[in-house]
């Protein structure tokens, strides 16, 4: 059985794509054979974070008006043996993307043997993000502790509950995850940012993790290396416990807490 | 800092102030998501039918409002009657 995870927010720029690559990266490196599909129509990214924008030939709209095959448009992942990459179209509208077209694209993955097929989403509420969470089994909702990202994670939620392909037909809803990025512990001890407790208390998801903001996602961007990669840096471990927790591990919540700087370190300084 | 916030008191610190504007704005938007459409300006203009049927009222002097109060919603309508001509 294929299991479908939209990867989405509302807002722009809270980490879709960064998110996106990381998890579909961790989970081909727990073994399961993933797809992870660009839906930005016109503004494609996804490949410049897996680092693959150089092997795009054909992409998703060519594949959904048959100008391609699909396994010509995959492009295998650079990292993992078991990962693919469906990049989105850069000279079309997101009116290409029909819902005829999306499922056939989804069926034939699953005819595949894919085990997991991530969509990342545009930001927004329209066609495109639509389309990316029509066909959704689970979602991750990218928010970021600021009020606009909290309150256009809530209105993509009540769009996943009305027009997901789950809730049309009646079936068991879309499983929600709260997904916290660009966290810092620091100002939310000091106050001056919600909470991971605040925020879950507001859009009242289960909170599958916390990102902390961090130097190495523009480091991981940089190179075109999904920020999992990044061996012993604080949001590759942390994107490998949402991975976890994904999976149905139980795995403690990581950097949440601030430590104060002792008297020693704040005198002779250190990071 | 901390010894003079601890002698003069502390400005409200503004996650906190987050919460509360984001606490009333989702309750706010819940509400009309929960009822479907907003049918506010369309019950605001039968309301005036009706009325004009009756009583001649400008149309701008009827208004309104739904407030939220703890568990309960309020509908309030108000219309200020034309002075009485005697």
């Amino acid at each position: 059985m294929t299991r479908v995870v939209v990867i989405t927010s509302g807002k722009g720029g809270v980490g879709k794509t960064t998110t996106s690559a990381a998890f579909a990266s961790g989970l081909a490196l727990r073994g399961f054979k993933t797809a992870v599909i660009d839906f930005d129509v016109g503004l494609r990214n996804l490949d410049l974070i897996m680092g693959c924008e150089r092997r795009v030939v054909y992409d998703f709209v060519n594949v959904i008006n048959g100008e391609a095959r699909l396994n010509q448009a995959l492009i295998k992942d650079k990292n993992c043996e078991n990962l693919f990459v469906l990049p989105a179209s850069q000279t079309r509208d997101k009116d290409a993307l029909t819902e005829e077209g999306v499922e056939k694209v989804i069926k034939e993955l699953e005819h595949l043997g894919f085990d997991y097929v991530v969509c990342d989403s545009p930001a927004g509420i329209e066609r495109g993000a639509v389309m990316a969470l029509t066909f959704a089994d689970e979602a991750i909702v990218t928010t970021t502790p600021e009020v606009s990202s909290v309150r256009d994670s809530d209105r993509i939620l009540g769009i996943l509950q009305s027009k997901s392909r789950r809730a049309a037909e009646g079936r068991e809803p879309v499983k929600e995850h709260l997904l916290l990025t660009r966290y810092s512990p620091k100002r939310v001890d000091e106050g001056e940012m919600l909470s991971y407790k605040d925020v879950q208390e507001l859009l009242r998801v289960p909170l599958i993790g916390v990102i902390p903001e961090s130097e190495s996602v523009l480091h991981a961007s940089n190179q075109g290396t999904p920020a999992i990669h990044l061996k012993g840096t604080d949001v590759s471990e942390a994107y490998t416990d949402v991975v976890a927790r994904f999976l149905g591990e139980d795995r403690p919540l990581r950097f949440v807490n601030y430590d104060k700087p002792g008297l020693i370190k704040r005198l002779f300084g250190g990071k | 800092m901390s010894l003079l916030t601890l002698l003069f008191g502390e400005k409200k610190k503004t996650a906190s102030v987050a919460k509360e504007r984001l606490q009333l704005i989702i309750a706010r938007e819940h509400g009309s998501a929960a009822r479907g459409i907003d049918f506010l300006p369309a019950l605001q203009r039968e309301l005036i039918e009706v009325i004009t049927k009756y009583v001649p009222v400008n149309p701008d002097d009827i208004k309104v409002q739904l407030e939220k109060q703890d568990n309960y919603e309020v509908l309030e309508v108000n219309i200020v009657l034309p002075e009485q001509r005697n």
